[in-house]
């Protein structure tokens, strides 16, 4: 099959967890990296080596270990830097995930003053494929300040619907957010011609890249993005580590998010001066050892080359795509052609819940996600309400696809589907 | 690997779930609930109508209308089999009956005597992520119905109007 990583079974090598066998003796299937990826041991071993013999608190201690801790750190926002392709270290600001970075955003510009500033007339325009994690911020962006939400429809085939992009950026619009990769329908969505229109109209561009940053080359200064969120556990580092990178200007203008130690200049009883980017917006003690395993798990991303595990990603998800139309009753939700798509693929199968669908593939070994995916608007959409995921990733192999075809065959027949 | 499946899926879950018992929403009723599994998006709406007889007070209907899975759909459909008609103490006593059942992580040997159709969700309790697609219509008649208490006798409008 062309387009497959290059020695992708050594490149499996390198993720333990896909050695494992499960109840019944059965090989694991790991077809939920959209939900998290699994980590490559050099991840695991610089997170341990980091506990071993480096941890100490950063930016704080005055000893060796304080200093090897605190370049450990800061080297993984150099690695988080040049993997996106950011004009300016700086620009990376290190969160608990995408969720807060999102959240970082909508709140402080609840707060922002001047051009940034929300308020009573102006919009906000999202998209209905979101996940909640890019709607939920923005509703209570936009109720707190008598603001208005809108959003991007969606076309049948699972795209966003842009016939009425010029209507809905217009000039009252503050705020543009997207996902540049949707976790539900998998659509590769437009950013930089959604982008330009918003910038046309003086609004500020917000991009989810949770999904885009595991499986795409980004460059964040090309993309059209003034700000752009992503989450570390899905891009093969570990949990409780988000990015938010955004354009030094957007940054300098929006106020504090937390308060606390780390992000002030100086404190006074009477007030506080604050830190400049990216301090400003990392209050507290970061996830140290969660950061360091992100860098490492980007230089390994980095290694493999985006443009090959996007390859990759393309050749899988067309072959998945293929042996999913050979299973009768299956709808795909979303694009049906992998270049206008991500490696994860919602679908339904006609008499069979997602939930049992799940079960039955679990007993075979074949992890997927079954539920709304934290995307219910989009689920509603086209009249569902749940539905099953698979999703792949750079160690996914055209057997497994073969495996969890199988196991729906096998689903169908188990509920007596003919 | 298929035992495991197949004491999930016992046959009288299927076929509660294929033909489910009696579903739908009717009048009248004293309280209507909707409850949802906010991790999976499962959903019921769920009417109870009490009734007084004798100086009992009596289940005399539970509908519903719900979307989910077949572990859901078909706990549902065994719930109205097993409340409907009874005395409200001796089905409060078969709802806690069930919730213990399914709360025994495998570990309750069911009373058929007492749970009927119910016994065949002994196998759901060994699966974590399930034992609450069992419970959803459960949880929902038991809040439906502490509603209805304080209502019972007079049933809302559109039950006169049914």
């Amino acid at each position: 099959m062309d387009g497959l990583l290059p020695e992708l079974e050594v490149v499996r090598k390198d993720f333990p967890i896909l050695e494992r066998t499960l109840a019944g003796g059965v090989p694991l299937v790991y077809l939920d990296s959209a939900n998290t990826s699994q980590k490559p041991q050099v991840v695991i071993d610089t997170m341990v080596d980091h506990l071993e013999r480096h941890n100490a608190n950063i930016a704080r201690a005055m000893h060796q270990l304080g200093a090897e801790s605190t370049e450990a750190f800061e080297n993984a926002r150099d690695t988080v830097a040049a993997f996106l392709n950011a004009p300016s270290r700086d620009e990376v600001i290190f969160t608990k995930n995408a969720s807060e970075a999102l959240n970082l955003v909508a709140n402080t510009l609840a707060w922002a003053t001047g051009d940034l500033a929300v308020g009573p007339g102006d919009e906000v325009v999202i998209t209905e494929m979101e996940h909640h994690s890019n709607i939920v911020p923005w509703q209570l962006l936009t109720e707190r300040k008598g603001a208005t939400l809108r959003w991007f429809g969606l076309t049948d085939d699972g795209h966003l619907d842009l016939t009425n992009l010029d209507e809905l950026v217009n000039e009252r619009t503050k705020v543009v957010s997207l996902t540049w990769v949707s976790n539900m329908l998998g659509t590769v969505n437009p950013v930089a011609r959604i982008a330009a229109r918003a910038h046309e109209v003086g609004a500020i561009v917000v991009v989810d890249a949770s999904q885009a940053v595991p499986q795409l080359p980004v460059d964040v200064a090309a993309s059209g993005a003034d700000l752009l969120a992503f989450t570390g556990h899905k891009c093969v580092g570990p949990t409780g580590i988000g990015v938010l990178w955004g354009r030094r200007e957007v940054l300098d203008q929006l106020p504090p998010f937390l308060g606390g130690g780390e992000m002030i200049e100086t404190v006074r009883m009477e007030g506080s001066t604050y830190a400049g980017i990216p301090h400003k917006f990392e209050a507290g003690t970061p996830p140290i050892v969660e950061a360091v395993g992100l860098g490492a798990a980007l230089e390994y991303l980095g290694h493999l080359g985006m443009d090959a595990v996007h390859a990759h990603e393309q050749a899988i998800t067309a072959y998945a795509l293929e042996g999913l139309a050979t299973v009768p009753g299956l709808t795909v939700l979303g694009p049906t052609v992998a270049a206008e798509r991500g490696g994860a693929i919602s679908f339904e199968i006609d008499g069979v819940h997602p939930h049992d669908v799940a079960q039955v593939l679990d007993s075979r070994g074949v992890a997927v996600r079954a539920g709304h995916h934290c995307a219910k608007p989009a689920h509603a959409r086209f009249g569902v309400q749940s539905s099953t995921r698979m999703s792949s990733y750079l160690y996914t192999t055209p057997g497994e696809i073969d495996a969890l075809v199988e196991a729906l065959h096998y689903t169908r027949s188990y509920f007596k589907l003919g | 690997m298929s035992t495991e499946l197949d004491a999930l899926y016992q046959e009288i879950i299927l076929d509660h779930y294929k033909n489910p018992h009696h579903q739908g929403l009717r009048d009248p009723f004293e309280a209507e609930v909707h409850h949802v599994n906010p991790t999976c998006g499962d959903e019921v709406t769920l009417r109870v109508h009490l009734a007084e007889s004798e100086g009992t007070t009596v289940v005399e209907d539970v509908s519903y209308d719900a979307v989910g899975c077949s572990i859901s759909q078909a706990s549902a459909s065994v719930l109205t089999d097993l409340v409907i008609g009874k005395p409200l103490d001796e089905a409060l006593a078969v709802h806690q009956e069930f919730l213990t059942l399914m709360q025994g992580k495998g570990t309750v040997e069911p009373d058929e005597e007492v749970l009927e159709d119910g016994i065949a969700f002994a196998g759901v309790a060994k699966f974590p992520a399930r034992v609450k697609c069992a419970l959803l219509s459960w949880m929902a008649w038991k809040d439906a119905t502490a509603r209805a208490g304080t209502t019972a006798g007079t049933p809302t409008e559109e039950a006169t109007h049914g």
